[in-house]
């Protein structure tokens, strides 16, 4: 039957390749716009994990709603064991974050300064690899700053200027100190590298005047991104009376992403799918039609309705089946390829920057999603072949053999 | 012993308002082993008479026994099944699949009664043997002669193991060398196997082979002969 199915197929070679075509290009055009959207999100989301806001992060509940200076994390000794004593804690950080401003002797900027330790930090984010002129912090000098590429061009500053930082301090009063602008990164995201700058966290410290050990915030990566909601959850019990919130919580708007992600090629599949299904109704009401008097005489000499409809309806799968058979095998490699090479937006990427999203995509795509699609397959072949199936069953098999 | 037993069959079609009847209450029976040709001229309801006979079409009046089932009162999806296990047929033309070798027409009717693969490779080979075609067996239709096509259906319409085959005009569409040899490898099947023909045409020398002959006119049975 299938081979009957399959010879079917291909008595009107043209008509099945324009559909068969089509299909292919429907296929890549869903895998391959999914696989650029994922690409796109998931390297946001490792940025905004790996550079910024890392898996977990811990703080003084009032210190999200006030951003008070004062409201750092009480009793930091009895946290840091727990920390420790996780498993499935790769590294943590903790950080004084205060909000202040920055001056060069030509202009002014509003800034996120971080206190961190250098070496604690660099398990938790990867900022130290984007640093593109003088080095990190672990290696500097008292007063020194990491700034980024799109802060010193706005202040119009270079490696080794002198840049004046003024916050509030812990007595409330204005603290103003003198920093030396030790290296310069850029991450690729603008906004990103506009708003951020890392000193050490004893500078820090000595200006507000905080106690060693005080921080606004401690920052946590877990050994996969996976175990985030699990550690998340393990530690709000353990932390009563502490804000402790995954990511997902942090920056709702990209866990919407990545969650929606996932759907997104289905959503498009579907769509493209719909569209094909009316070529391929199309195409197979026509190949009943020029039957008309064979499926007659096999209907004469004793195939059942079942039989027939199942004949339609495998040649329907079979067509579509070898469409996204090929489509599959294209989208794979293409998308391998791309995997590698990136796509490169640079051409009309700044707006993208600005978001926050970066200028060259390397798509990809969860295997699981090719398997989605050839679900998606028979589903849209078993419907499509509804309306041509019913066609034949219809046809009385003594009106269709007199048929001339 | 008789196995096709015909009262009071009648079929009207209505086409817009008009009412035509194409058989008109024929009275007729078949018994195992008959060669009988259907004859008349067009439009007489030669095609109408066989139809109703082999299942495809239901009379508007009147029953069809075959081996003493009623076929006219059994379901459609019933009477696919008991058309497939007893009845063979033979049409004028379009008898092939097209995609599939001339084996492979004589093996599906058998793949649609699920019979072993085994037996349908054996059977298939003996009936193409049979009427003279073993050479050509892997050949598609469209690469054998009309009259080659018309064996192969003959050859498919035994592979069920039919009750008896219908034949509608099966030499309409042939020279008549092809129209020939068709009727003596019938002939021969008839003679040889036992198996009942009935089959219907326009050919004198056709019908100069059956040994019974039906002459319907209007839809009337006009003449029963039998010639031996
Ligand atoms: N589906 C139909 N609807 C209406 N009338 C029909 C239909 N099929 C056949 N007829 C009519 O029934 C009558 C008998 O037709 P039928 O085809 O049985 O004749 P026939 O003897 O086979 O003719 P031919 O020798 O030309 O094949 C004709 O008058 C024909 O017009
Ligand atoms: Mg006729």
């Amino acid at each position: 039957m299938l081979s009957l199915c399959w010879k079917n197929i291909w008595r009107n070679k043209t008509r099945s390749l324009v559909i068969i075509f089509a299909i292919v290009f429907g296929v890549i055009g869903g895998v391959g716009f999914s696989a650029f959207y994922n690409g796109m999100i998931y390297q946001r989301l490792d940025a905004a994990i790996g550079n910024e806001v890392s898996n977990i992060q811990i703080h003084n509940p009032h210190f999200l709603e006030n951003k008070e200076i004062n409201d750092t994390i009480a009793n930091m000794a009895s946290i840091l064991p727990i920390l420790q004593n996780n498993k499935q804690i790769k590294a943590f950080s903790y950080r004084i974050k205060t909000f202040s401003m920055v001056n060069s002797a030509n202009s002014s900027n509003g800034l996120l300064l971080l206190g961190i330790d250098a070496e604690k930090e660099k398990k938790v984010t990867g900022i130290y690899q984007y640093v593109k002129q003088g080095h990190y912090l672990d290696s500097c000098k008292k007063n020194s700053i990491l700034i980024g590429q799109k802060l010193a061009e706005k202040l119009k500053i270079k490696l080794r200027s002198k840049v004046v930082v003024t916050l509030q301090s812990s007595s409330g009063n204005i603290a103003s100190a003198a920093f030396k602008v030790a290296g310069i990164y850029n991450t690729g995201n603008t906004s990103f590298d506009e708003r951020m700058a890392y000193v050490k966290y004893d500078d820090l410290a000595e200006i507000v005047g905080f106690n060693p050990g005080m921080a606004h915030e401690i920052a946590i990566t877990v050994t996969d991104n996976k175990l985030t909601d699990t550690v998340t959850d393990k530690l709000k019990t353990k932390l009563a009376g502490y804000s402790v919130k995954s990511w997902k919580e942090i920056m709702p708007e990209l866990g919407l992403m990545t969650d929606s992600g996932q759907y997104m090629l289905l959503i498009y599949m579907t769509i493209i799918f719909l569209a094909l299904s009316f070529g391929i109704i199309n195409t197979m009401l026509m190949a009943v039609l020029d039957r008309i008097r064979e499926i007659g005489m096999l209907m004469a000499i004793g195939m059942n309705k079942l039989r027939v409809f199942i004949m339609i309806t495998l040649e329907t799968i079979l067509l579509m089946f070898t469409g996204s058979f090929i489509g599959l095998i294209l989208s794979y490699i293409l998308v391998e390829i791309l995997k590698k090479t990136g796509i490169d937006l640079t051409a009309f990427a700044s707006g993208m920057a600005d978001m926050g999203f970066s200028a060259i995509v390397y798509p990809f795509i969860e295997p699981n999603a090719y398997i989605q699609i050839v679900v998606l397959v028979i589903i849209t072949g078993i419907l499509s072949s509804i309306i041509p199936a019913r066609k034949a069953l219809r046809l009385n098999p003594s009106e269709a053999i007199r048929t001339q | 012993m008789k196995i096709i037993e015909i009262t009071n069959l009648t079929k009207v079609y209505s086409e817009n308002g008009n009412e035509v009847v194409a058989v008109n209450n024929v009275n007729l029976d078949f018994e195992q082993g008959e060669f009988t040709a259907v004859v008349g001229p067009s439009g007489s309801g030669k095609t109408t008479f066989l139809n109703m006979v082999g299942g495809i079409d239901n009379p508007t009046e009147g029953q069809i026994l075959v081996d003493k089932v009623n076929i006219c009162s059994l379901k459609s999806s019933e009477l696919i099944d008991f058309r497939m296990n007893n009845i063979g047929f033979v049409f004028q033309a379009y008898n092939l699949i097209p995609v599939l070798t001339a084996k492979e027409n004589v093996e599906f009717i058998m793949f649609l009664q699920n019979k072993p693969k085994a037996e349908r490779a054996k059977r298939s080979a003996e009936l193409l043997n049979a009427v003279g075609l073993s050479d050509r067996m892997n050949s598609r239709p469209s690469k054998l002669s009309g009259g080659q096509q018309q064996r192969v259906a003959v050859a498919r319409a035994l592979a069920s193991r039919p009750k008896f085959i219908l034949a509608d005009e099966p030499t309409a569409n042939l020279d008549s060398k092809s129209a020939e040899t068709l009727l003596d490898i019938m002939e021969k099947l008839n003679r040889e196997e036992n198996i009942t023909f009935i089959f219907s045409t326009h050919d004198p020398r056709v019908v100069n082979k059956a040994r019974r002959v039906i002459t319907l006119v209007d839809g009337q049975v006009a003449k029963d002969e039998r010639n031996n």
